[in-house]
């Protein structure tokens, strides 16, 4: 690319630095949000354009939620329609489906179709 | 000021004058000038600095704003409605204005009606009035892009979900939508019923007629990790072989990108909203947060000079200062 930043080696230094102590914060925090909150039963965290857990196991019945994290609009669309699709979800809206027959149920972001996740269905 | 690069010593196709050229701007748009087949690009500022650049009276210009995704007030930028409303400011101070305008999508961020309003209220202070769009993702939410299709698609003939082609000065322009029907783990994807009518269109053409086409996601595989490409452009591309020039300007990616391949030129344009991160270099292709006093910098332009017939292009890069 041609618009990157720095072209001088003490902008790049410094900026290394920077990022060094800013990866050392986004970790503390990370750390003080999950201690604090937990990680939710069946919920996917959309982050980074990834779906994560990317596979999610749950009993039949149990309800599946997904959080969009990212600045990025996405969707929950599946594969096979076997069941609802989400609208698109802004940054920090939620979608919630209720796990339904057994089996495994493959769904993408329809916005980004790289995107991918697996949900596996169990007997409750 | 020269927007060709003179010290480039990390071959990176910037030059610390141009990246300090960079830093003056915000906003992006192309012009694009045919003059006998030959398409040349500049960059708005250096139009409004020379003054005299423009194109004779028989030839053809237009411009490319791409990418302006009204509704985005995150980091990246909180205020895309000032980013689109200073490029629409630098066409108008043009001596000449542009034929057209190509906007090659994402109008909106969430495909809001109130947001193409924004976009379609701010575009009203633009002199030049004719605008040939294509849908970028975030402009079909709605899953079909029926709304998108109801706003601006209403001067041309859109077929399908909205492609459709026009001649200009003797130019044949080509509007693609690959942001529809995406399948799993896939890329862009034009299918099928599109495919067909583009060979049908380009048919009856001559070979040394000049193609234009323009379409959101590349035509090209620039990053397919993060999506960037067009699944079945090859085919598209197989249809258009024959032809002696062959341009193809896209959006999507936020940032400027060239590439030459036998007769046609692929160009991606700058967004007037936000930069996104250079192919692999962030965890994701999201938007990338800059310091504010940088933002302009990093929604500078690259201009390209295309001579028909030559195989490599004149000029890579430049800015809008």
């Amino acid at each position: 690319m041609y618009t990157s930043i720095a072209r001088d080696k003490t902008v790049r230094i410094l900026f290394a630095i920077s990022s060094l102590f800013l990866s050392n914060f986004s970790l503390g925090q990370a750390e003080k949000e999950a201690s604090a909150d937990g990680i939710k039963k069946n919920q996917i965290v959309i982050k980074d354009f990834h779906f994560t857990p990317e596979t999610l196991t749950v009993k039949s019945g149990d309800k599946i939620t997904w959080i969009n994290r990212d600045e990025e609009p996405h969707t929950v669309v599946s594969v096979e329609k076997q069941f609802k699709k989400s609208s698109a979800l802004d940054t920090d809206q939620e979608f919630t489906i209720t796990a339904a027959a057994p089996g495994t149920y493959t769904y993408f972001c329809s916005v980004h179709p790289k995107m991918t996740g697996t949900i596996v269905v169990e007997e409750p | 000021m020269s927007d060709y690069i003179s010290h480039d010593h990390e071959h990176d196709g910037i030059d610390r004058r141009g990246f300090l050229q960079c830093m003056a701007w915000a906003g992006t748009g192309l012009l694009w000038t045919i003059s006998g087949g030959v398409l040349v690009s500049k960059t708005l500022a250096q139009i409004a600095q020379a003054g005299d650049s423009l194109p004779t009276a028989t030839d053809l210009s237009f411009l490319q704003i791409s990418d302006s995704h009204i509704g985005f007030s995150k980091e990246a930028n909180k205020d895309v409605t000032a980013t689109f409303r200073i490029a629409l400011d630098r066409i108008n101070a043009m001596p000449t204005p542009p034929s057209f305008l190509i906007h090659t999508g994402d109008i909106s961020q969430l495909s809001k009606p109130e947001e193409f309003d924004t976009f379609d209220e701010v575009l009203k202070s633009c002199r030049t009035k004719d605008v040939f769009y294509v849908p970028g993702e975030h402009d079909v939410l709605d899953g079909s892009g029926k709304l998108y299709r109801e706003r601006y698609l209403k001067s041309v003939e859109g077929k399908g979900s909205g492609w459709y082609s026009f001649n200009k000065n003797g130019v044949h322009f080509i509007g693609l939508v690959n942001v529809l029907n995406l399948q799993a783990g896939g890329l862009g994807q034009l299918g099928d019923e599109q495919l067909e009518w583009l060979e049908a269109d380009v048919k009856d053409l001559g070979s040394s007629t000049p193609i234009v086409v323009f379409a959101h996601i590349p035509l090209w595989a620039v990053y397919p990790q993060w999506g960037w490409g067009t699944s079945d452009s090859e085919r598209a591309l197989g249809y258009l072989k024959r032809f002696g020039s062959v341009t193809v300007l896209n959006g999507h990616i936020h940032q400027v990108l060239q590439k030459v391949e036998g007769n046609v030129t692929f160009h991606t344009a700058m967004s007037t909203a936000f930069p996104q991160p250079a192919p692999g270099t962030a965890p994701s292709p999201g938007p990338m947060k800059v310091p504010a006093e940088k933002l302009r910098s990093m929604l500078g332009l690259t201009s390209v000079r295309y001579l028909q017939g030559k195989s490599s292009l004149a000029v890579v890069d430049s800015n809008l200062s």
